[in-house]
């Protein structure tokens, strides 16, 4: 894989010198925010699977799966009414970690390449940013599955 | 007339006879807005996606400049001009339905100025009666070609910067009355190892730096020989950067002396983060707003530096740093 080249001095200089003027991120605001709008989210879901327990008789194992959905439908239609984008920038880890930052992700994409068509366009690019999240989840998930059961057949 | 290393004095000095800026939805709210020729209602000029929509801006600037001319595209011999879509197609395209014989070129949002100070040469080494220089950029389309799709919910650091939408073109010509074309000075590649993105400003910063003290040395001026000396798209963090840069430098800038179009057209937006940015950034202001106050009398010399960051979406991914490029273009008139 290509390495990223190591500065000279001079550059080095420079970047110092950059790294002085240039506005930092918010980095303790932008946390609390997202905190909340992470943790808003969540509590949304939480009434969403109740909803569905209460008046749909759903198992409470089972609930969570109908409550995601609602978040991923909700999320999609925010990204096409171009307001998901705007919400993002003011939450930033708060909206993107959730599900519904993945169903954004898959959203946007799919919007955008939609001028090169559905097939290359929409199904080749809608899994440009969430796809290696699903791959090195897959992977993970295979990994700690090896490890689990490895460790079940020693301990017996 | 070659100056020093790498820059050039135009004799004859070009006549810009014509010039042209057009906007997006988003630029017809900005503060130059009164310097612009048209605006389109939205993102899409009617067309069915961002790319051909910037070929539409970038074709409605060019028949803008025709027309305030008084010519017609067979008359202009040739047309320069670039922009920062796959292949520079926006500017193909708009050469195939313009057709005027086109020199595409690729300085990313250093363009203008590039394809102004090329223009320039062709006409003062008698290769042209008229030369049509433009450039455009579109904000979706350049989210698209280098960063996430348009309404993906990433958060953007505060150096980064917004793409104009928009175009800008101007019509040079042996003689008439207009603002004139005296020099030009074509900037090295400079990368001082900035590899983030969205912090182009400073890439930019150095390159813009030693074109304006080369442009000095080789012209053996003083800063004050001009009126406004403006850079292309640095934004106010790439600005700050060169005026520190310049200051150890030991050239000192009056503050009204210098400035940057891409802090001029939105001013402190909170939208826009550190400032405007894109081919059209530079094109639009200089073409729009800076020459209309040189004709209104209220400049009479000018140094543009349009600025470019030369990275590509893939250079970035295989961790290549970011160069910048710089283009100055010294404009003067006089009645």
């Amino acid at each position: 894989m290509p390495k990223r080249k190591k500065s000279t001095p001079v550059q080095k200089d420079y970047q110092t010198v950059a790294k002085k003027i240039e506005p930092k991120r918010k980095v303790v605001i932008n946390v609390i925010k997202s905190y909340l709008i992470g943790g808003f989210i969540c509590f949304v879901s939480q009434l969403l699977q109740l909803f569905f327990i209460k008046y749909f008789n759903f198992e409470e194992s089972k609930a969570g799966n109908p409550a995601i959905a609602v978040l991923i439908i909700v999320s999609a239609l925010l990204t096409g009414l171009g307001v998901y984008d705007k919400i993002a920038q003011w939450s930033g880890a708060g909206t993107a970690v959730p599900i519904t930052g993945f169903a954004n992700s898959l959203a946007s994409a799919a919007i955008e390449h939609r001028s090169e068509g559905y097939v290359l366009g929409v199904g080749g690019n809608m899994f440009k940013i969430a796809g290696p999240v699903i791959v090195f989840g897959t992977f993970a998930a295979f990994v700690v599955a090896i490890i689990r059961v490895a460790l079940q057949s020693m301990g017996g | 007339m070659l100056v020093g290393r790498q820059s050039w004095c135009f004799d004859s000095k070009p006549v810009i006879i014509s010039s042209a800026a057009v906007g997006g939805p988003f630029e017809s709210k900005c503060l130059l807005a009164d310097d612009f020729d048209e605006f389109a209602e939205d993102l899409w000029l009617g067309e069915d996606s961002f790319e051909k929509a910037e070929v539409k801006l970038l074709e409605k600037a060019c028949e803008k400049a025709l027309e305030k001319a008084g010519l017609k595209s067979e008359d202009v011999n040739f047309m320069i001009s670039g922009d920062l879509d796959n292949q520079i197609t926006s500017s193909s395209f708009s050469a195939r339905g313009l057709k005027i014989p086109y020199i595409g070129i690729f300085g990313a949002c250093s363009t203008s100025m590039e394809g102004l100070a090329l223009a320039s040469k062709i006409m003062d080494n008698g290769g042209a009666n008229y030369v049509l220089a433009a450039t455009a950029s579109h904000n979706a389309a350049a989210e698209k070609q280098f960063r996430y799709p348009t309404e993906y919910g990433a958060q953007k650091p505060p150096t980064s910067q917004w793409t104009v939408t928009g175009a800008g073109a101007v019509i040079l010509g042996r003689k008439g009355d207009g603002p004139r074309v005296v020099a030009a000075t074509i900037g090295k590649v400079i990368d001082m190892g900035i590899s983030d993105p969205f912090n182009l400003g400073a890439a930019m910063a150095p390159a813009a730096v030693d074109t304006i003290e080369v442009h000095f040395n080789e012209f053996n001026i003083e800063p004050d020989f001009y009126d406004l000396i403006a850079t292309g798209d640095l934004g106010f963090t790439g600005y700050s950067i060169a005026n520190e840069l310049l200051l150890k430098k030991g050239i000192r800038l009056r503050e009204n002396l210098f400035t940057d179009c891409g802090m001029l057209i939105y001013g402190k937006d909170p939208k826009v983060f550190s400032g405007a940015s894109g081919c059209a950034c530079s094109a639009t202001v200089t073409y729009g707003h800076l020459l209309n106050k040189m004709r209104k009398g209220e400049l009479k010399r000018i140094l543009v530096i349009a600025t470019g960051a030369l990275l590509s979406p893939m250079s970035y991914q295989q961790k290549e740093s970011i160069p910048g490029i710089a283009h100055g273009v010294s404009i003067e008139y006089f009645y």
